[in-house]
């Protein structure tokens, strides 16, 4: 046992790789690592894929890099770790990734059980089914008796499980740790039914032989909610994490891309879009963040909002083609909704997530900053 | 050590005299290491509490009984969603146990054949029983499994086209279907008539010792054996008016319904680690038997034994004696390469105490079960084989 | 001498005829594969063997392999989109030409590739003067084989150091990967399984019975515990703050995994030596260390070296587990490719050797192994 001491001490303390000392926030961390350490999966089209020269692209990539974007005014200082159903957590937990944006569900037993934080959802998922077409299933009530492909420890086995036997109907698991596993042994025919999270389905059903051959059915059988996730009580990251998604949002409403950024900076007039591009005279919003003024301003020009990024990596301009359904602005019948940045929204902004994040906070740092209540 | 020492009230001489001592410098080595391990296993220990406090992860093993809310592909003993997650991990062991029992006499069935192959005196034989052994013993057994499910799943037809074999047994890409019986009421009568064959064969088999110590003559035990065995549960059967009824797999909407399944994830999971562990199974049984001197070879051709048995009887016995060891740690290593089930998704007690892990997040209780369960097959498959060398070890005077 | 004797011969026996010439084909044929009738049914279920899996393996391999292509189309049949025959069947090497700079080194950026091929190079020219019996100065080859490169090597990866930029693990792969933790593994594991070998053997009971029991432990675990282990919980044992990266969690995982077994080797070669060289080193008023260092280590090593190499043969095929838990080593990126859209699953997820296809012997396969009864169960012949 001195020898795993040892064997710890050497690697640790010798290479010193990875291994970093406590740090007061995870903001300051990543500004003086100088890099972004984000989690992502280990290979999702459309949420988050690498190409042939190794790039990262996609959804849950683009927002790393938004975050990138607000911090350091360039969105290429991403590490990013690719991490499979099981290490996600853990590496949050442990500080080996600073934000987990690996289309995660968000759910009470993850937001309280395992000290993780979400509060933002960058998409509203739902668990479906694919089928082959020669099979000739117009609905999921019909899949009784079928063989269904799964991927194990996530929330999609455990919402499987209940929707069969809600409906009193049996079904042969066929459960794999990992994505790739699935996806080959679906493929291959294992399996009638592959059954994830909607938007997984889309991606996955362009990686198979014969993509025309699958369709996708109607029913949605569970709300599966994925956004970002940051370890809990720091509340100050939750805050640029959750607010780089609203500004996204806000600038689509706004009508704010990457391409007229420049344009609606010098010259709108509107008081939102100053504000949130920083351009207002006495801003301080960015401040309060722990960010640089115009940070909402890099991530837009510099990713996009949230509609482009959307387009870019699952909607139309992408071989997913989803549409964007629950994930349309509210203002077009969809669910999201970004809160303003604007002062009249003062109390709303600042008490009520101060309050709530008061709640949750660890009781040293329950003392009032001034600088909260500015 | 030298500081620990000189600040004591001894003299100089005698301090290093007590410090030359070997009692005592073993006291203080033996003093220094457990304090470095005793502080090392506080210090992670105190850590864990920390972290696990800071992220608020529960601990402890009531999880155990929380409901599971899963399902798992094989269940060899009753298993839903509904019940607890210490029955799904017994599930994982049960089916580690199967499997790892499985491939134990499959590879050494394997291995005993490609052994001998490479001694035949056939050409080709000795060859390609040595490219057997020399390509599997050079993969990966990770890659091994990956081959043969990859394999199962695109060289076997689709559920719609399965191949029909004898006896109503289906093959397909989701498993081997064969019939299961229903025993109905009258069957016990059969269950009764397999005790009574199997204490027939017993008393033939010390009756036909006896006969053989005192007159020579032999008798043919295993054929009368396998005989009876078979012929009364059939008489009972055909007695007690037929009790016993199949269920046939028929076909469903998606898949074969009734009887019982074999999946390709087991199917494969034991033949890649019946064929891996046979390759290091053929050399060793090859090395046992070339361990059995010539002369006991010859000696017993000299004394009249027909070749069989001089295999049987002379070559077989020694060269056990050989093998049995090495033989253990391969059993042992099967065993432990179960584990990679996960890959493939057989619900082993890795895969499933995986998934559990997953759902809980209580790393440390999962693995804590996992080196537990996986260290109590080790020490029973030793202790069980040591039992069998000793049994089959020389007698010596 | 009256007396007959049944068993003494009385004629002698007739002459055998000369052998035939040895050493012709024929004849070789004739003793090596059919010298018995049993002989003769094996040999001929060997060339029935072969001649069923041989051809279609080298039709698939070579002769209907796509070797060349960049998209999906190259190894996908018409009705699968691509430009291939239908039932078509073949390797798609084009697959792993196309991906073969990520199957080496994983994602490592194209403009910093000549640091992993520098290292490979230093090692190849410290590893044959190693090999190489009557090559001078062991001793110093061998630290800087196993001590000084692991660390120099590991520097010139990761950077950060003589203005070299900083390449994270998280980009590693491929076969740089699975050579990078065998190497590690191994120059950890070589001085750690010494002293756990070591201390097995000690006097000290307290000594003892921790390397017992670590040894034991690890063992009687499968790797891949050892490494969920050191993949979930190696975090919960730092301090708050404090991480080890994936790619160093791995190598204490396998090193610690290998040590247990580096041990038990080096006891073996321990376990052999014989009583005089301890008495000897005694007499000669050498301490416990120095007999060691200076007598018996030497002596065991020397013994066990074949079996030290076995080991680390079997630690190249270990690290390939570090693919189940998320690291892309060789096996790892090669699966991960599979997702990717251009060139990846859909291209040669089910192209295999085609047995059935093969015109005399499927027909073997399909009808003789299969029982000669192909058919369909009930209710879908259609």
């Amino acid at each position: 046992m001195k020898k795993t001491i040892l064997s710890a001490a050497i690697g640790a303390v010798v290479l010193g790789l990875g291994a970093q000392g406590a740090s007061a926030t995870t903001l300051e961390d990543v500004k003086s690592k100088g890099t972004l350490t984000c989690g992502v999966s280990t290979g999702l089209q459309g949420f988050s894929a690498p190409d042939n020269e190794g790039n990262w692209s996609g959804l849950d990539v683009d927002y790393c890099r938004a975050i990138s974007a607000a911090i350091f005014g360039d969105p290429d200082k991403v590490n990013f770790v690719a991490l499979t159903a099981t290490d996600r957590f853990p590496a949050l937990q442990s500080g080996e990734v600073d934000v987990l944006s690996r289309n995660t569900t968000w759910t009470l037993s993850r937001d309280t059980s395992l000290g993780l934080d979400f509060r933002t959802v960058n998409y509203y998922d739902g668990q479906g089914f694919m089928v082959p077409k020669d099979l000739g299933v117009s609905s999921a009530k019909e899949l009784s008796g079928a063989a269904v492909c799964v991927q194990s420890g996530t929330t999609t086995e455990l919402n499987l499980a209940d929707y069969f036997s809600s409906n009193g109907m049996d079904y042969n698991p066929v459960v794999y740790e990992q994505l790739e596993d699935v996806n080959n042994a679906f493929n291959q025919g294992r399996c009638d039914v592959y059954t994830t999270d909607q938007s997984g389905l889309y991606a996955i059903r362009l990686t198979l032989t014969d993509p025309d051959n699958y369709v996708i059915l109607p029913e949605i059988i569970s709300k599966e909610p994925l956004g970002p996730a940051w370890r809990q009580g720091d509340d100050q990251w939750g805050d640029i994490v959750s607010w780089v998604h609203y500004a996204m949002l806000n600038a689509e409403e706004f009508g704010i891309t990457s391409e007229n950024v420049d344009e609606m900076a010098e010259t709108s007039d509107n008081p939102g879009i100053k504000r949130l591009l920083g351009t207002e005279t006495d801003s301080k919003l960015g401040a309060d963040l722990g960010l640089d003024e115009n940070w909402a301003y890099n991530v837009i020009k510099l990713v996009g909002n949230y509609g482009e990024v959307f387009d870019k990596d699952v909607g139309a301009g992408s071989p997913l083609k989803i549409e964007r359904g629950l994930n349309a602005l509210w203002t077009n019948g969809g669910l999201q909704y970004g809160p303003r940045s604007a002062k009249s929204d003062w109390l709303l902004n600042n008490v009520y997530w101060r309050m709530a994040e008061f709640r949750h906070a660890p009781s040293k740092t329950r003392t009032l900053q001034g600088n909260n209540f500015r | 050590m030298a500081d620990t020492i000189s600040n004591a009230s001894f003299g100089e001489s005698r301090a290093a005299a007590l410090l030359y001592n070997p009692a005592v410098r073993g006291f203080l080595y033996q003093l220094v290491t457990a304090i470095l391990v005793v502080g090392f296993v506080w210090w992670v220990t105190d850590n864990t509490i920390t972290n696990l406090r800071n992220a608020g992860i529960a601990s402890g093993f009531s999880f155990l009984d929380s409901r599971a809310g899963f399902d798992i592909a094989q269940t060899p003993i009753a298993y839903n969603n509904d019940m607890t997650y210490g029955r799904a991990l017994v599930i994982g062991i049960v089916n580690t146990i199967i499997v790892s029992v499985a491939g134990i006499i499959t590879a050494t069935i394997i291995g005993f054949i490609v052994g001998v192959g490479r001694l035949s005196s056939n050409w080709l034989m000795a060859k390609l029983s040595q490219v057997y052994v020399e390509i599997f013993r050079n993969i990966p057994p990770l890659l091994v499994i990956f081959f043969f499910y990859t394999g199962v799943l695109s060289l076997l037809p689709s559920a719609r086209d399965s191949l029909s074999l004898p006896l109503d047994i289906y093959l397909n890409n989701r498993g081997l279907a064969f019939p299961t019986p229903i025993f109905g009421p009258g069957s016990w009568f059969m269950g009764a008539a397999l005790v009574v064959a199997i204490a027939a064969i017993m008393s033939l088999a010390v009756w036909a010792k006896r006969r053989q110590m005192a007159t020579g003559q032999q008798f043919p035990v295993i054929r009368t054996g396998i005989a009876i065995l078979i012929l009364l549960p059939l008489i009972a059967y055909f007695v007690s008016g037929m009790p016993v009824t199949f269920d046939i797999p028929v076909k469903g909407r998606f898949n074969l319904q009734g009887g019982a399944v074999i999946g390709p994830e087991f199917m494969s999971l034991y033949l890649a680690l019946s064929l891996y562990t046979a390759a290091f199974m053929a050399e060793i049984i090859r090395g046992g038997i070339l361990g059995v001197a010539k002369g006991q070879t010859e000696a017993a051709s000299a004394l009249g034994l027909h070749p069989r048995k001089v295999t049987r009887l002379v070559v077989v016995p020694q060269a056990m004696r050989i093998i049995i060891p090495p033989m253990t740690s391969e059993y042992l290593s099967l065993t432990k390469n179960s584990s990679l089930a996960v890959a493939i998704g057989y619900a082993d007690i890795v895969a499933v105490g995986k998934t559990v892990l997953n759902q809980t997040g209580q790393a440390v209780e999962v693995v804590t079960i996992w080196m537990i369960i996986y260290l109590t097959l080790s020490i029973l498959t030793s202790i069980f084989m040591n039992w069998f060398n000793a049994k089959m070890a020389l007698v010596e005077r | 001498m009256a007396k007959e004797l049944a068993y003494v011969r009385k004629e002698m026996q007739a002459q055998k005829p000369a052998p035939k010439k040895e050493g012709t084909a024929i004849q070789w044929v004739r003793a090596n594969l059919f010298a018995t009738p049993k002989d003769t049914i094996l040999s001929i279920i060997g060339i029935i063997f072969l001649v069923w899996a041989i051809p279609p393996i080298i039709d698939w391999l070579f002769i209907d392999a796509a070797w060349t292509g960049t998209d999906r189309a190259t190894c996908a049949t018409v009705a699968q989109g691509g430009m291939r025959p239908d039932g078509w069947s073949g390797a798609c090497w084009a697959f792993i030409g196309n991906k073969m700079d990520q199957i080496i080194f994983g994602r490592y950026p194209d403009a910093e590739l000549w640091r992993p091929i520098l290292v490979g190079a230093v090692f190849t020219l410290l590893l044959i003067p190693m090999l190489m019996p009557s090559a001078p100065h062991k001793g110093w080859n061998a630290f800087l084989l196993f001590l000084a490169l692991p660390f120099i090597s590991f520097f010139i990866l990761y950077g950060g150091v003589f203005g070299l930029p900083v390449v994270n693990t998280s980009d590693w792969g491929g076969l740089m990967v699975t050579l990078i933790l065998s190497y590690f593994a191994i120059a950890v594991s070589l001085p750690f399984g010494i002293v756990l070998a070591l201390g097995r053997r000690s006097k000290l009971p307290v000594v003892r019975t921790l390397s017992i029991t670590f040894i034991e432990v690890v063992r009687g675990v499968p790797l891949i515990t050892i490494l969920f282990m050191a993949s979930v919980m190696l975090p919960l044992f730092l301090p708050e703050g404090m991480t080890i990266n994936k790619f160093l969690r791995a190598i204490v995982g396998v090193s610690l995994f290998i040590s247990a077994y580096m041990a038990e080797t080096i006891r073996g070669g321990l376990q052999a030596m014989p009583k005089g060289q301890f008495e000897g080193a005694a007499s000669l008023g050498l301490g416990y260390w120095q007999t060691m260092r200076l007598i018996i280590l030497p002596q065991a090593i020397k013994l066990v070296i074949p079996a030290i190499v076995n080991q680390f043969i079997s630690i190249f095929k270990d690290t390939s587990l570090v693919s189940i838990v998320g690291m892309f080593d060789l096996l790892g990126i090669i699966k991960f490719n599979f997702t990717d859209l251009d060139m990846g699953l859909a291209r040669h997820s089910d192209h295999r050797p085609d047995f059935r296809r093969h015109r005399l012997l499927g027909l073997l396969l399909r009808h003789v192994a299969l029982f000669q009864l192909h058919g369909a169960p009930p209710g879908y012949r259609t």
